[in-house]
């Protein structure tokens, strides 16, 4: 074996930067997060992995042609891959709840000012305003609808808010309660609100995500590749005639689309590009964000507590955001520790998922302010 | 049938049911848990007494309203 030979076998050694090694130790940690704390492992384990790839020096894998410049082509720049995660969403969720109250979508809207609050934040920490808006929307604790914005607005940080989004999303039980606890007094978490069950007919159910796609797609464009495909979702699992389709976008499309985007998500995460300061203040940023959705969702709720003469239990505000159905957990378990015999979770449930909605509908709003700028 | 019967906060489904008829129970015991939008949640008795009847068996679905325990 000759020098030349010995130098070829010896390549991989090269590039293994001491930044690359801290990230695969770092897809390393992700992986275990989600093996041993099951902290959203449909995400975070293909997202380790990815960083791991990335990292490797000397593979291709991020060449013109390279698999994962593949997959970033195919699926983030263009943003395929968060709308078609988008359907599998939508077929998982039962939008009753909201249906039988509807005056629950008021929760969604406010819930999304944290977004605005970060946004003017993270300008004044000297990102530009695209950037500050895609960090913003961290606070939504939408995962799709974070990579969705940033791969438009602010594609060199797309990994960093996705994974800053992800990993807040999982840790909603930890972050929430504080914030909420904070914000209300223990007499306001103790209000009870029983269930009233109003019947739901099937032609609302099916004319719901038809309605809420065409009105979306009149008011605010640029959210519609999102909200369509959540819809789309919702409608195959409504319509009961589709019953294999509902299925497949439950189980095969959600599961194949969200381990490509994980690993893909994962190999933006190159140790050069991601380990320095700004990667922190997104991740600082993105946490601040959440709160700040928290807080305003929780305010609005004391102030609708206000307005209906103390009826309205203000936890229902905090979660007005998109991490469902965590959120309406949370609030139904704070409830039910002040007092054993108080169910919010119906309530709750129905404030959770017009923050889904809400959070893709400020994802366009955001877009279609912002994106002249790009 | 005397005494109060403890009722559904909402519709779901009964994982498991945690007294007998006869038992003695006080204000704040779980009498059973139910499943609702896949969370699990404990139904505690309103007011404490002697379990008089039991209205489920694990693994009813049960709506909103429907009395599971009567406690007198």
């Amino acid at each position: 074996m000759d020098l030349s030979q010995l130098n070829a076998l010896l390549a991989g050694f090269e590039g293994l930067t001491y930044q690359r090694i801290i990230m695969m130790i770092v897809g390393g940690v992700l992986i275990w997060l989600a093996i041993k704390y099951e902290y959203e492992p449909l995400l975070l384990l293909p997202i380790g992995l990815g960083s791991i790839l990335a990292n490797l020096p000397g593979t291709g894998l991020l060449d013109e042609g390279g698999l994962l410049k593949v997959l970033y082509d195919a699926g983030i720049e263009n943003e395929l891959f968060p709308s078609l995660v988008f359907i599998g969403i939508g077929a998982m969720t039962d939008f009753g709840p909201l249906l039988e109250n509807p005056k629950y979508m008021l929760f969604g809207a406010a819930a999304q000012f944290g977004i605005f609050g970060t946004l003017l934040l993270a300008t004044v920490a000297g990102f530009d305003i695209n950037q500050a808006a895609s960090i913003g929307i961290i606070g939504a604790a939408d995962g799709p609808t974070s990579i969705f914005v940033a791969s438009e607005l602010a594609p060199d940080l797309v990994g960093p808010i996705t994974v800053a989004a992800y990993s807040y999303m999982s840790l909603v039980p930890i972050i929430q309660p504080p914030v909420m606890r904070l914000l209300t007094t223990r007499e306001e978490r103790r209000i009870r609100m029983p269930y009233t069950s109003r019947p739901v007919s099937k032609a609302t159910r099916v004319i719901f995500p038809i309605m809420v796609t065409v009105i979306t797609g009149i008011l605010v464009p640029k959210a519609v590749a999102l909200i369509g495909m959540l819809m789309f979702g919702n409608l195959v699992r409504e319509a009961g005639v589709v019953q294999r389709i509902s299925n497949a976008a439950q189980n095969e499309i959600a599961n194949i689309v969200t381990t490509f985007l994980g690993i893909t998500i994962g190999s933006t995460m190159v140790g050069e590009k991601f380990l320095n300061g700004r990667t922190l203040l997104i991740i600082g940023m993105g946490l601040l964000a959440f709160i700040l959705d928290t807080a305003a969702g929780v305010l609005f709720g004391k102030f609708m507590n206000f307005l209906s003469g103390g009826k309205i239990n203000p936890l229902l505000g905090g979660c007005g955001i998109s991490a469902f159905p965590m959120s309406a957990r949370v609030v139904q378990k704070m409830g039910h520790d002040e007092d054993y015999s108080n169910f919010l979770l119906m309530h709750a449930m129905a404030s959770n998922t017009s923050g889904q909605i809400a959070s893709v509908l400020a994802g366009g709003v955001v877009l279609a302010l912002l994106s002249t700028h790009v | 049938m005397e005494g109060a019967a403890i009722k559904a906060p909402m519709p779901g489904k009964i994982l498991s049911i945690r007294v007998k008829v006869g038992d003695t129970i006080a204000e704040g015991d779980t009498v059973c848990t139910l499943e609702a939008m896949k969370m699990e949640m404990p139904i505690s008795a309103t007011a404490g007494g002697t379990v008089k009847a039991i209205h489920i068996n694990v693994g009813d679905n049960v709506a909103n309203d429907d009395p599971l325990v009567t406690v007198g």
